[in-house]
């Protein structure tokens, strides 16, 4: 009870700071069982997402995230596994009998779904997007019959940038595109290629790219 | 009449107005419910509704007085200022001077207002963060496109903030007789400059056909924007008794801000139309954002100022 009502002040916060719009473009806010996967600026990424499901969707969403950040402290942890019920992911010691692509796919079997940042770390440059890791890929190939949607968060790294402490309180929008899938023989690079193209494709416009 | 009584009867004016509007919308859906999805009508309805909302908060903030309609426009001034600064493009160097602006620069100014210091809020923005921004962000070091990024924020700040304060700094002006009724003054600036928009709205539908600015904005016609413009100005007129100005007055001032209020579309168009978006924000249902709603306020509100000042203070 005290986890759910966490996560409903802390979604609240979110929604007040960032005005945050959720826009439905590809698909509709539906219970199937789903990987969003996202571009990521920020630790608080998923708060973003989950502040535009409804709220049945987003008590069965669950963010994967590093156990390298969210188990450091007592607060982090107790919010990480609690509050925002992350699959935690340890980046560092990667053994065979916890791949993170198993423990994935164990919380998608549990019913869950998923919120995924393929890039594998948070992106500070000036690139729109990072190369994906594979473990999307991986995730999709062992899961077929999950939805992977696209879901663009912009503006949250204007909001609060690296290093910096005082939030801006700038609107933020998270964008769904459609569900896609991998398709019969297609490989990693290629697969990995079109759910980038197909993420990037939702971005507005930048107008400052001189 | 006391200024209790002249606001009572003029808010009931406008509820009576909201009525009939809420009436003709509910019809006209009823009507059409059978046929296709009407967007013009849906449109319609959200906007009255966005309306509704709208009396309800300033009559609200009338009622509490001072400390109301100072709260109101600076929270106004805060919804405005987020969205003029999300469609900015901004770098990671801007972020201490967007900072200051947000949460000094702004509670500073309604600060100010309120304790009716005119000679610091009449310059603070203009003179004092205008030096202020430019050197807190070459702090940090990022040249890149500098007098561009310094040059926009400065024009957030004044636009969103500096203008808009001019309608609470209204409560401060002390005119001789007019004592205890400066909220009637806010009365008729929104009232006339509001009902401008609506009316051009009004009349380019239902007689609209030569386009006024089409780079601008191609929805606004000559025979809109002067049929509102010339009702909104008799509207004014009519509306001298809850003003320090006679009748006459009452109507130049009244086209004064209607023209002023009307340029301040435009410009605010061209900007959206730069930036590739049909609206500012999301944040009121059937208007988009705050400052497209607040577009012709923001334009009219320092003119109607000074001209108060100048003539009807000692």
């Amino acid at each position: 009870v005290i986890a759910s009502l966490c996560a409903s002040v802390v979604t609240a916060l979110a929604r007040l700071v960032t005005g945050v719009r959720g826009e439905w473009r590809g698909c509709e806010p539906a219970p199937a069982t789903r990987v969003y996967f996202a571009n990521h600026n920020s630790h608080l990424d998923f708060v973003l997402i989950w502040s535009v499901l409804p709220r049945a969707l987003r008590q069965a969403t669950r963010p994967v995230a590093g156990a390298d950040y969210w188990l450091q402290g007592p607060l982090r942890r107790l919010f990480g596994k609690r509050v925002f019920n992350a699959v935690l992911i340890d980046r560092t010691a990667v053994t065979q009998d916890v791949h993170p692509v198993a423990l994935m796919a164990k919380a998608l079997d549990e019913g869950a779904s998923l919120i995924l940042f393929p890039e594998g770390t948070r992106n500070l440059t000036e690139a729109r997007l990072l190369p994906f890791k594979s473990g999307l890929y991986h995730l999709a190939k062992s899961r077929t019959d999950v939805e992977l949607v696209p879901v663009w968060i912009e503006n949250l790294n204007r909001v609060m940038p690296k290093g910096e402490i005082v939030p801006i309180p700038l609107l933020c929008t998270v964008t769904f595109g459609a569900a896609m899938q991998v398709a019969a023989g297609e490989d990693k690079g290629a697969f990995l290629e079109r759910a980038r193209t197909a993420l990037l494709a939702l971005a507005p416009e930048r107008r400052d790219s001189k | 009449m006391t200024a209790t009584e002249q606001s009572l009867l003029l808010f009931g004016g406008v509820l009576a107005v909201l009525v009939v509007a809420s009436l003709i919308g509910f019809l006209l859906a009823r009507r059409y419910a059978s046929s296709a999805p009407n967007p013009a009508i849906d449109n319609l309805n959200s906007r009255i509704k966005a309306w509704w909302l709208m009396v309800v908060l300033i009559g609200l903030a009338f009622a509490v007085g001072k400390a109301g309609v100072i709260v109101l426009f600076a929270l106004a001034s805060l919804a405005a200022l987020r969205e003029f600064i999300t469609l900015t493009p901004t770098r990671r160097g801007d972020h201490a001077a967007l900072a200051v602006s947000f949460f000094v620069v702004l509670p500073l100014q309604y600060y100010l207002i309120w304790i009716e210091w005119y000679g610091l809020y009449s310059i603070f923005i203009p003179v004092y963060a205008f030096l202020l921004l430019p050197i807190v962000v070459a702090l940090r070091g990022d040249t890149k496109d500098f007098m561009g990024r310094v040059a926009e924020i400065q024009w957030g700040l004044m636009i969103c903030v500096f203008c808009l304060s001019h309608v609470p700094a209204l409560i401060t002006l002390p005119i001789p007789g007019f004592q205890g009724r400066n909220l009637l003054l806010i009365a008729f600036l929104v009232l006339v400059v509001q009902s401008s928009d609506v009316l051009q709205y009004v009349w380019g539908k239902l007689l609209g056909r030569h386009q006024i600015a089409p780079q601008l904005s191609p929805s606004k016609t000559v025979e809109g924007t002067v049929g509102g413009i010339a009702c909104a100005t008799l509207l004014g007129a009519a509306l001298w008794w809850i003003t320090p100005f006679a009748a006459w007055q009452a109507g130049l001032i009244a086209l004064a801000i209607n023209l002023m209020g009307f340029c301040g579309g435009l410009v605010m168009s061209a900007i959206k139309r730069d930036r590739g978006v049909k609206d500012w924000g999301w944040m009121i249902e059937g208007h988009g954002g705050v400052l497209d709603r607040l577009d012709s306020v923001i334009f009219a509100a320092p003119i109607f100022f000074h001209i108060t000042r100048y003539w009807w203070t000692p």
